[in-house]
């Protein structure tokens, strides 16, 4: 307590709240003894920086506060609009400015180099250059109309597959490693050659759902086949109609394994003779229901083929109905219904042949 | 005829003017400090915009100056040996000079529109009264609660005893002393510390 009466006591005589006669007291205590002076001298200096300081602070306060009101009484010039801009121009101008004399002298030194190197040619040469090109330039322009005019049959397709119809009125099914990145699909059956649309593709079932938007297509009134969602038994016989080549190709065999490549359980395996361009096509039971879709073969195996499972033709064409973005740019895909039954059954082979073939297509794309 | 009475100087008048305006900045008086920034801000935003500076920037470079003119005036020399205007220009420029090095921005020129008078020695001055303000703003900091709130209130807001111990919830006068006490020998241990 002792040292709290002495540092009040300094307190009160810096204040000079101290009455006349404490004062002389004080001081004389402050004369004799060099501690008490030194404290007095100490405690005044840091008195006076917290003084300093609180003063400062309240400073600081009004001077904002007195900002805020000026700018709200509109006595503080708003920056201009362009501020920003004109600020980062500012800013990077010498940056700006040396980045592009260094464009610069690159610009010209490289264009000097190249007038360095280019072997001189003479004037009258150049003349003639340019003649002969006028020349080749009209050469090219009447190739180029008869090319014009003969451009539409020479589409080249480069990649091709087989599709069948799921819907009358032109949507056809393939796979889609036959039509991935195409630009222009063509499919041809029996009747003739449509051009058709990527309507989407499913990688994940491999599976490619096309429309056929052509002037000279005419809508099939019921297909005579239907989807079947369930799967082929082991040892059920099957058969496929496609398009190994220009001409239709019946296939024979069964359903060899329930599942597909390295055991996808999304497909199946069938033994059968299937050949590049049997993608995308039908795989049917003897009822003339579409159990799969041909995607693919073993190497190295013969007859060992495998079908992707009719089951995730719905699946897909189920998420193809809720994308709303599809249905935009296809407004007939709601409509789009699959047809379950089979109106072949009991028929024998030949006439289910008859009856599905002019439902097949060769699918070629570029 | 003549006329008889004095005309002075348009001079003359601004400068007993601006002279009131200090006065009033050293007493911290609101009106003065207003009618200062009224007429200088403006100029010295444009320095700081046309000169690499946000709007922000300008806020702080004027108000700083202001505490330099304050700290001036406080020191009891009202007289200017240039305008108002001059003085204010010349600081603000030579203390963004400043910033714009610390920030390795770009421009170590300002450029020079107006007259600028020589202000590197007061501004040496106000440096340090910068640092000082900066260690014991650190130490009340670093005394924490009530502490801090309690020397403010003593020291600062000039309250008394009595005061305080009803608002710091102190039995009586002698008992929020003895704690002023405890709690300025910590401040002045932290402040000496921090000053190192």
């Amino acid at each position: 307590m002792q040292d709290a009466a002495l540092l009040d006591a300094v307190e009160r005589y810096l204040r000079g709240e101290m009455l006349p006669e404490e004062k002389q007291f004080f001081e004389h205590i402050r004369q004799t003894n060099p501690e008490v002076d030194a404290l007095v001298v100490e405690h005044a200096a840091f008195l006076n920086q917290l003084t300093q300081y609180g003063e400062t602070r309240q400073l600081k306060t009004q001077l904002n506060e007195v900002h805020q009101q000026l700018s709200r009484e509109g006595h503080i010039d708003p920056p201009p609009a362009s501020a920003k801009v004109v600020m980062l121009w500012k800013k990077y101008k010498r940056t700006v400015f040396v980045a592009a004399s260094i464009a610069g002298i690159t610009a010209l030194f490289i264009s000097g180099l190249i007038s360095l190197v280019t072997p001189k040619v003479s004037q009258s040469s150049i003349d003639q250059l340019s003649r002969q090109l006028n020349d080749q330039a009209r050469k090219l322009k009447t190739v180029d109309t008869k090319l014009d005019n003969a451009v539409a049959a020479t589409t080249t397709f480069t990649r091709g597959g087989t599709g069948f119809l799921i819907d009358g009125k032109g949507y056809l099914l393939t796979n889609a490693h036959v039509v991935k990145n195409a630009t222009i699909v063509e499919v041809q059956n029996t009747l003739g050659a449509y051009q058709a649309r990527i309507i989407q593709l499913d990688h994940q079932a491999d599976l490619a759902l096309l429309k056929i938007e052509d002037t000279s297509y005419h809508a099939f009134n019921g297909l005579p086949y239907g989807i079947s969602k369930a799967s082929a038994d082991l040892g059920e016989d099957v058969f496929t109609l496609g398009y190994p080549r220009p001409d239709i190709v019946y296939g024979k065999g069964y359903c060899s394994a329930e599942t597909g490549y390295q055991g996808d359980t999304t497909a199946f395996q069938l033994t059968i003779a299937a050949n590049p361009g049997n993608s995308g096509t039908p795989v049917l039971n003897n009822d003339g229901e579409v159990i799969g879709v041909v995607t693919s073969s073993q190497q190295n195996a013969q007859g060992m083929v495998f079908a992707v499972r009719s089951k995730n033709i719905f699946n897909a064409l189920d998420a193809m109905k809720a994308d709303s973005t599809l249905q935009k740019t296809d407004t007939t895909l709601s409509t789009l219904k699959i047809p379950v039954n089979s109106s072949l059954k009991g028929m024998d082979r030949k006439q289910q042949i008859k009856r599905i073939r002019d439902y097949i297509f060769i699918v070629k794309s570029n | 005829m003549v006329n008889l009475g004095i005309k002075y100087s348009t001079s003359v008048r601004t400068e007993t003017n601006e002279q009131k305006l200090l006065e009033g900045l050293a007493h911290n008086d609101r009106k003065a400090i207003e009618a200062i920034y009224k007429q200088h801000y403006n100029m010295v935003q444009s320095l700081i915009l046309s000169n690499n500076g946000y709007p922000e920037d300008a806020r702080d470079i004027f108000q700083e100056a202001m505490i330099v003119l304050y700290e001036k005036a406080r020191s009891g020399s009202f007289e200017l040996n240039s305008q108002l205007k001059t003085y204010l220009y010349s600081v603000c420029r030579r203390l963004w000079l400043k910033r714009l090095n610390q920030q390795q921005r770009f421009s170590s020129e300002v450029e020079n529109l107006e007259e600028t008078v020589p202000v590197e020695e007061e501004l040496e001055r106000h440096e340090q009264r910068n640092q000082d303000f900066q260690v014991m703003e650190q130490s009340l900091k670093n005394l924490g609660e009530p502490c801090k709130s309690l020397l403010e209130a003593y020291y600062l807001e000039k309250k008394s005893m009595i005061d305080i111990a009803t608002d710091f919830g102190y039995t009586n006068a002698d008992n929020a002393k003895n704690q002023k006490y405890k709690c300025l020998m910590r401040l002045k241990k932290i402040f000496n510390l921090t000053k190192k």
